[in-house]
């Protein structure tokens, strides 16, 4: 009797709800990043600098352009300078804040824009295979060749500098590593029964590539790129800082870590204020993308 | 195994004649005319044609391409606007210089990344891993230009211990790297360079040796009493091969990376180089550099293959 009523206790409660409940892939990821607190207070940092980037006209005590020859690389605490001044006066504060749109956008917009690009190139060839597989990635092992900075430096300096073409040139740059991480997981999902199995059904190339791959590949692109985010910023302030980047009197980290440089001997601490925005950019963006991966559970 | 070796020496090659084509198009992608920078400003166009023609850029681009290549083969590369001297002497003195810079910090940063990442996989999980997997983290987010500004800032102005730029006293051009006058030039550039590869070797360590420690004949070692320095000994033999891969690809990346680092410390090597050709606009310069230094890359990473094939058997059967 009394097993009798367990049995019927047990088969209700199974019909009302499920005893264990079974998470899905994104529950599973997101319940991983919530105990995650290391990625979560550096993924608060990214907003953090994200937001002082978009909101800086607001938030910037003073004008970034605005010189002062009377108040020359004044050190941290001088009046209302709260981190001292430049070797034109200029506010380092408000230049620093205002730095966070030219080196996020120099820093992300490539990452982006090569995601796309590579992205597209690598399932092409990964799908389609064959001698436009030979095509690309071969094509993308010449510019392996090269390491990433000589390559961003490369192009940007023949093309002549400038923001613009710093942007592209580390948009060349990073195609390549993304194309051949897309085109490796291209290709061990093509060979999987399931698009088998579409095919037989008579699914056409784009329909396959749209619902069956797109979706198995995506997650190692999108840790990749976000992992290269920071590599990106490093790089574009690094061209910035050799004069091929944003150029003066905008204000940008690396540019202002370069022209700070000759100040040294003055004015010290100030001259390498920059230096810690781009660090702690580069430190979060890495922190977040390996605590994102580890969550996503993609191995690269 | 030979087999092996002509399929990888002759898989470089296309690559190589690819890095040749690109170096080609460089000049191609700089604004304006190839020829402008030899020229006034105020230059007619006859004399534009002409020296068009002398230089032969009125010719088609596969036959430019091919005197050249033909040239560079041969070691010309041009003569550099600025200084009036053949490109190629002035690459190969930068390259001996940034080779020894790099070699440094590859090496400093191979004896520290060794220890720390095998600390980090012997004791996995513990506060030890997780400061290891830190500082690796540290290490390859960190700006090189900006921590070479620091340790000048607290090194050169500060404590006054070391020189702040060039490579020995007085604007020395050559080096003795038993002189510590002339030594205490590389101190600096060595510890900022060494932070990236410091960052990379560490994290293939502590990966590679703790996928060789969850093997079961490790299990086997300490039941027949073997010390637990002696597993580690085993562990690190089986781990090598990886770890001296990743060595080598980084020497290769400093090579090519090392513009930013040289530049801060004055440091006459190819980056040096590189950077004054860009600002003077010498594009001969800057297309023979890169070249060699793509080129050098390119060899790097086949002997980094080879080396790897020769000494891991298991590579050999696949």
């Amino acid at each position: 009797m009394t097993d009798f009523t367990t049995a019927t206790r047990l088969l209700t409660a199974e019909e009302e709800a499920p005893a264990t409940k079974v998470r899905g892939y994104w529950q599973n990821v997101g319940y991983r990043l919530r105990y995650d607190y290391v990625t979560l207070a550096f993924a608060v940092v990214i907003v953090l600098i994200i937001a002082m980037a978009v909101f800086a006209p607001w938030i910037a005590p003073k004008d970034p352009y605005k010189t002062s020859m009377a108040f020359r690389l004044r050190p941290v605490g001088f009046r209302d300078f709260y981190l001292g001044t430049d070797e034109l006066g200029r506010d380092i504060l408000s230049r620093l804040i205002h730095g966070g749109r030219m080196s996020l956008l120099m820093g992300v917009v490539p990452v982006v824009f090569a995601t796309l690009i590579g992205g597209f190139l690598g399932v092409l060839a990964g799908f389609i295979g064959g001698k436009l597989n030979m095509a690309i990635m071969r094509t993308m092992d010449v510019f392996y060749a090269f390491p990433s900075i000589l390559l961003a430096v490369a192009i940007s300096g023949a093309m002549g500098g400038g923001m613009a073409n710093g942007m592209v040139a580390l948009t060349l740059v990073f195609i390549p590593p993304l194309c051949r991480i897309s085109e490796t997981a291209t290709t061990q999902v093509r060979g999987l029964d399931f698009v088998e199995a579409a095919r037989a059904s008579g699914g056409s190339t784009a329909s396959i590539i749209a619902t069956h791959i797109l979706g198995n590949v995506l997650g190692p692109i999108f840790i990749y790129a976000s992992g290269l985010v920071s590599v990106s910023i490093l790089i574009a302030s690094g061209l910035s800082f050799l004069g091929l980047g944003v150029e003066p009197p905008h204000p940008d980290w690396g540019l202002m870590l370069s022209t700070l440089r000759q100040s040294i001997y003055v004015n010290p601490i100030v001259c390498a204020l920059p230096g810690v925005m781009i660090f702690v950019t580069s430190l979060a963006f890495n922190m977040v993308s390996d605590g994102l991966r580890q969550a996503m559970d993609v191995r690269l | 195994m030979w087999y092996y070796i002509a399929r990888r020496i002759a898989y470089a090659i296309p690559i190589a004649i690819g890095v040749t084509v690109f170096c080609f198009a460089l000049v191609f992608l700089a604004p304006g005319n190839p020829v402008q920078m030899l020229l006034p400003a105020d230059a007619s166009q006859e004399v534009v044609d002409l020296i068009m023609k002398t230089y032969g850029f009125d010719r088609p681009l596969p036959v430019q391409y091919w005197t050249w290549l033909m040239r560079a083969v041969v070691g010309d590369l041009g003569v550099s606007i600025q200084s009036n001297r053949p490109v190629i002497d002035e690459v190969l003195r930068a390259l001996a210089n940034t080779v020894f810079l790099s070699f440094g910090a590859v090496m400093l940063a191979f004896s520290i990344a060794f220890v720390l990442g095998t600390l980090a996989a012997y004791y996995r999980g513990s506060a030890t891993d997780r400061g290891v997997t830190a500082l690796s983290i540290v290490g390859v987010s960190i700006p090189n230009y900006w921590l070479g500004i620091v340790l000048v800032i607290i090194f050169a102005v500060e404590l006054n211990w070391l020189p702040a730029t060039g490579m020995g006293p007085g604007g020395s051009e050559t080096f003795d790297l038993f002189n510590w006058s002339h030594f205490k030039h590389v101190i600096l550039p060595i510890i900022t360079l060494c932070m990236v590869p410091v960052g990379m070797i560490t994290r293939t360590t502590r990966s590679a040796v703790s996928e060789v420690l969850g093997n079961e004949f490790v299990n086997t070692l300490r039941a027949k009493g073997l010390d637990e320095l002696a597993v580690i000994r085993h562990a690190l033999k089986n781990a090598m091969p990886q770890i001296l891969a990743v060595m080598g690809l980084q020497f290769g990346y400093l090579m090519g990376g090392s513009i930013l680092v040289e530049t801060i410390f004055n440091w006459p090597g190819t980056g040096f180089l590189l950077n004054k050709a860009i600002l003077t606009r010498d594009i001969p310069v800057l297309q023979g550099t890169i070249l060699i230094l793509a080129l050098v890359f390119v060899v790097t990473n086949l002997i980094v293959d080879l080396f790897q094939t020769a000494v891991d058997p298991r590579i050999k059967r696949s």
